[in-house]
This record gives C-alpha cells, sequence and structure tokens, in this order.
C-alpha cells in the first residue's frame, strides 16, 4: 500500500498495526505461561505476573480504542483505512478477551493442581489443546500483521479442531466423574479450563475473520469455510 | 455503511445493481477544449430521483462533464463535446436543441453563489417570467414554494424587497438552488455548490440536497470527499478525463473495486 498525502496520517496507522501486534504479544505470553501452570502446578510468582501482565492487556485494549476513535475523528477515513481502524477495534477487542479466558485457565489450573486421579486430562490433553489454540492465536496474528486472507481462512478451519478437544475433553471427564464421584468437583474446574480453551479458539476464530474482512470487504462471520475459500480466491 | 456479505442479502445485490431508472444515460462521450481531449469516452447513467456524485483531483474533468450536461459549454467558442447524451428520449448533444428550454429543465447552480443584483424575490421570479406567464398571485406562490424547497423562505419571507447580494453567503447559494427550482425543471447540477461555504451552511445545503431528491435528479461535483459520501447514492471517480469507477456509493466509500480509486479517497495520491 503507497503513503497517504498527510505523513503523520502514515504514522498513526503504523502505531495502530504495531499496537495490536504487540497487544497480541502479550496475550501469547500469557497463554504459554497458562499452559506451564497446566503442565506443572502453579507458584506464586507465575500467578503474580499472569495478574500483572493481565492489567497491561486491559490497559492496551483502553488505549487502543482511545487512538482508534482519534483517527476516526481527525481524518474521516474511508475504504482500506477503515477497514482497517474497524478491524483493529475489534481484534482488540478479542486479544482482551483471550486474555481473560487465558487467565480463568491459570487460576483454574492452579486450583486442581492436587487432582491426582485427572492428572492425565490436565496435563497432557488440556495442554495439548491449549497449545494448538496458542499456535492458532500465532497464525491469526501473523496473518494480520501481513494481510494475508489465505492464511487467516486457515485459522479459521483449524477451531473445529479446538471444538474437537473440548468435546473430547468433556467426554474424558464425564467418564471419570461417573467412575469416581470423589473427582467430580476437580473435574468440573478442568471443565471450565476446557471451556476457556475453547472460548480462545472462538476468539481467534473471530480476529482470522476480521483479517478476511480487512483485505477483502466482505464480511464473512457467518459462512462456511468452503465459502471463505471461495471469497479470498476471488481477485 | 455496507459491507458485502458473503451470504446473500437482497437489498445488498439491489445495491450493486446500477440506478433503477436512468433520467440521463451519457454514452461515449468525447470533449474538446480546441485540440485539448478534457474528456475520453465518458459511458454512465444518471438515475432518476437520485444523487449521483462526481469527485476525482482537479483538473480530472468532472466539472466538465458537469457543464455537457445542460450545454452550459455551447458559450464558449471552441468547446465542443462528441458523443451521445440521451435525455426525455433525445441527444441532447445534437443540433437543433433549444437550449433554454435543456437549461430550464437541467438547472445548475455553481461553485460562487451569484445571486442576481435585485430583490430575493426578483431572483425567483426573473427567471420563472422567462418560461412562464403568470398571474402576480401565482408569482408570490412560486417564489414562496421554491425558498421553501430551498428551505428559505422562514429566513427570507420578511424581506422579499431586499437584494439578495446582501444575503450570507450560505443564504445566497440557498436563494441560487431556490431560482434554479422555481422554473420546475427535472434536473440540478451543482458544481461544488458548498466550497465557498461554512460548515453550517454546508450542512444545510447538504439537508436540502437530500430533500431536493425526492423530486429532482440530482449531479453533484464535489472536492469533499465525506461530502460525497453523505448526500450521494452513486459516485463516480473521474482521472485525468476518464471515468475510472462508478458505483453505489455505500461501495465506493468501503471497498472501491480499483486501486486508484482507493488510494484517491483514502488520501494516497500524488
Amino acid at each position: 500500500m503507497s503513503e497517504h498525502t498527510h505523513k503523520q496520517f502514515d504514522a498513526e496507522m503504523d502505531s495502530i498495526r504495531a499496537g495490536v501486534l504487540a497487544m497480541g504479544g502479550l496475550v501469547e505470553t500469557q497463554l504459554s505461561r497458562a499452559i506451564e501452570i497446566l503442565k506443572d502446578g502453579d507458584d506464586q510468582g507465575a500467578m503474580d505476573r499472569i495478574g500483572a501482565v493481565e492489567r497491561e492487556i486491559n490497559a492496551a485494549q483502553v488505549d487502543m480504542d482511545q487512538l482508534c476513535s482519534q483517527i476516526i475523528a481527525k481524518r474521516q477515513p474511508a475504504a482500506i483505512d477503515l477497514r482497517m481502524i474497524l478491524t483493529v477495534t475489534k481484534i482488540v477487542n478479542d486479544l482482551e478477551r483471550i486474555g481473560d479466558e487465558v487467565k480463568k485457565i491459570a487460576y483454574k489450573a492452579a486450583q486442581t493442581r492436587d487432582a491426582s486421579r485427572l492428572q492425565q486430562v490436565r496435563h497432557f490433553t488440556a495442554t495439548r489443546a491449549a497449545g494448538q489454540a496458542g499456535a492458532m492465536l500465532q497464525l491469526a496474528l501473523d496473518a494480520f500483521a501481513r494481510l494475508d486472507p489465505v492464511a487467516a481462512t486457515e485459522v479459521i478451519d483449524h477451531d473445529k479442531e479446538i471444538d474437537a478437544a473440548f468435546a473430547g475433553m468433556l467426554r474424558q471427564l464425564i467418564s471419570y466423574m461417573m467412575e469416581d464421584p470423589r473427582t467430580i468437583s476437580a473435574a468440573l474446574e478442568i471443565v471450565f479450563v476446557a471451556k476457556s480453551i475453547e472460548r480462545v479458539g472462538d476468539h481467534t476464530k473471530n480476529i482470522a475473520e476480521a483479517v478476511v474482512q480487512l483485505v477483502k470487504g466482505t464480511d464473512v462471520r457467518h459462512a462456511s469455510v468452503a465459502e471463505i475459500r471461495a471469497e479470498v480466491a476471488k481477485e | 455503511m455496507a459491507f458485502q456479505t458473503v451470504v446473500p442479502r437482497p437489498e445488498a445485490q439491489l445495491k450493486a445493481l446500477p440506478p433503477a431508472a436512468a433520467k440521463m444515460s451519457i454514452r461515449k462521450l468525447d470533449f474538446f477544449y480546441g485540440k485539448f481531449q478534457g474528456l475520453k469516452d465518458i459511458n454512465l447513467e444518471i438515475g432518476e430521483r437520485q444523487v449521483t456524485a462526481f469527485i476525482g483531483p482537479s483538473g480530472c474533468g468532472k466539472s466538465t462533464l458537469l457543464r455537457t450536461l445542460n450545454r452550459m459549454y455551447s458559450l464558449y467558442p471552441g468547446q465542443r463535446a462528441v458523443g451521445d447524451i440521451q435525455f426525455n428520449g433525445q441527444n441532447i448533444l445534437a443540433p437543433g436543441v433549444d437550449l433554454n428550454m435543456l437549461r430550464a429543465k437541467v438547472g445548475m447552480v455553481f461553485q460562487k453563489p451569484t445571486p442576481f443584483p435585485m430583490s430575493i424575490y426578483d431572483n425567483i421570479a426573473f427567471g420563472v417570467s422567462l418560461y412562464e406567464t403568470l398571474s402576480s398571485r401565482q408569482m408570490d406562490e412560486r417564489v414562496e414554494w421554491a425558498l421553501t424547497k430551498a428551505a428559505m423562505w422562514d429566513e427570507a419571507k420578511d424581506k422579499l424587497k431586499q437584494s439578495g447580494m446582501a444575503l450570507s453567503g450560505g443564504q445566497q447559494q440557498r436563494l441560487c438552488i431556490a431560482r434554479a427550482v422555481a422554473v420546475q425543471p427535472e434536473m440540478l447540477l451543482l458544481d461544488e455548490p458548498t466550497s465557498a461555504l461554512d460548515p453550517i451552511s454546508t450542512a444545510k445545503i447538504e439537508e436540502l440536497i437530500t430533500e431536493l431528491k425526492q423530486d429532482y435528479t440530482v449531479a453533484i461535483v464535489t472536492h469533499n470527499m465525506q461530502q460525497a459520501a453523505r448526500v450521494s447514492d452513486f459516485t463516480a471517480y473521474m482521472y485525468l478525463g476518464e471515468l475510472i469507477e462508478f458505483g453505489a456509493t455505500d461501495s465506493i466509500f468501503v471497498k472501491p473495486a480499483r486501486r486508484e480509486t482507493e488510494d484517491y479517497i483514502t488520501g494516497r495520491f500524488g
């Protein structure tokens, strides 16, 4: 994309793009910390760090929304600039929500560290699903950085794997609960972990859909993956 | 604001269609200032009772195009238009067209307000009396009607005998619109009608344009892209005498089809 006649406008647009990626970086870090806690149980230091970064993410959301409002008021953006700003406000919102879900994963994981019978679900299944969600988030942020609707479509397609992992975890946990009612309270906590991982996937899918809309100008939120692929292939 | 959706919506499909009924059809229009070609092969339909905006950088031919639509250019020697502009079943570029009748049907308002040096009342009555013979009561009614249409009646009703030149710039421009409306045209051409006005007068004229399209077909040239986005149904982007893109305003300002249009409306030009 060539430059604006107003160089300051370019600088403002660059700053919101960079802001999304920086905020995305914070959320990714949170997610990998939560995965560590899932694997190894918590130590108080890890939980404190998660709390601190969570506050940074919330502040970034407010800052980014303010920046976007200022650009709209000052520049009356149109076409790709308008779509970029609308996309940024959506992505920022989803990133903040992912941050909330990740915090829940970490807290619930910490609470269930003593549930020895459920170690396997927590240690392996949930950790793997959270890792998948993290990889998906990274791909979505890359797709935004490179304005790549093809990569974004792949992210949208991956969401069904996270949904399947959630259904799998639920089945596993139900079996444990039926076998041994003493696991019920811990299992329910892990159900919340699983649900949060599934929500991370959903928010990441929203980010990817916003990227397709940004690049192609077409709203693909309620379309099937096949329809989105066809739309992305259009010139 | 309308993004396209993959899931088809009937109204989205309607928006994508060209103007339903064309008031004016321009075909293969070329325009020459002496040897210089100002317009190149313009093809365009101006929808009836819709607002069509022409945008583009200075010198792109948008005012030239507007001036062909009521043959205003014919006043100047050495300027000629070649092609076909169908209006009410007639090619207005053909020889033998009654230009006075054409300009009564296709009125024009210019960038700078141009009231005649006469009273507000006479500014409006003068043009009407050239085309129609009205009793003084009928004329009073027509003047009131035209000033009401131009959202000027309340401000002007107590000073109809005052000079039109004594009005503010915004009022003068609305007087000019009232004057154009008074002869009951079918179409109004507005050539940067608000570029000399303050934001409040501009807002009043924009509101007026939206009102006027209930009864008239409007074509507007504007340098203010947000104005085109606000008031028009269809937008034409022109560059160097060519029509680059023409489409529904809702889609042009969100997702233009052509890269050149996108660069212009987002301020990436030159």
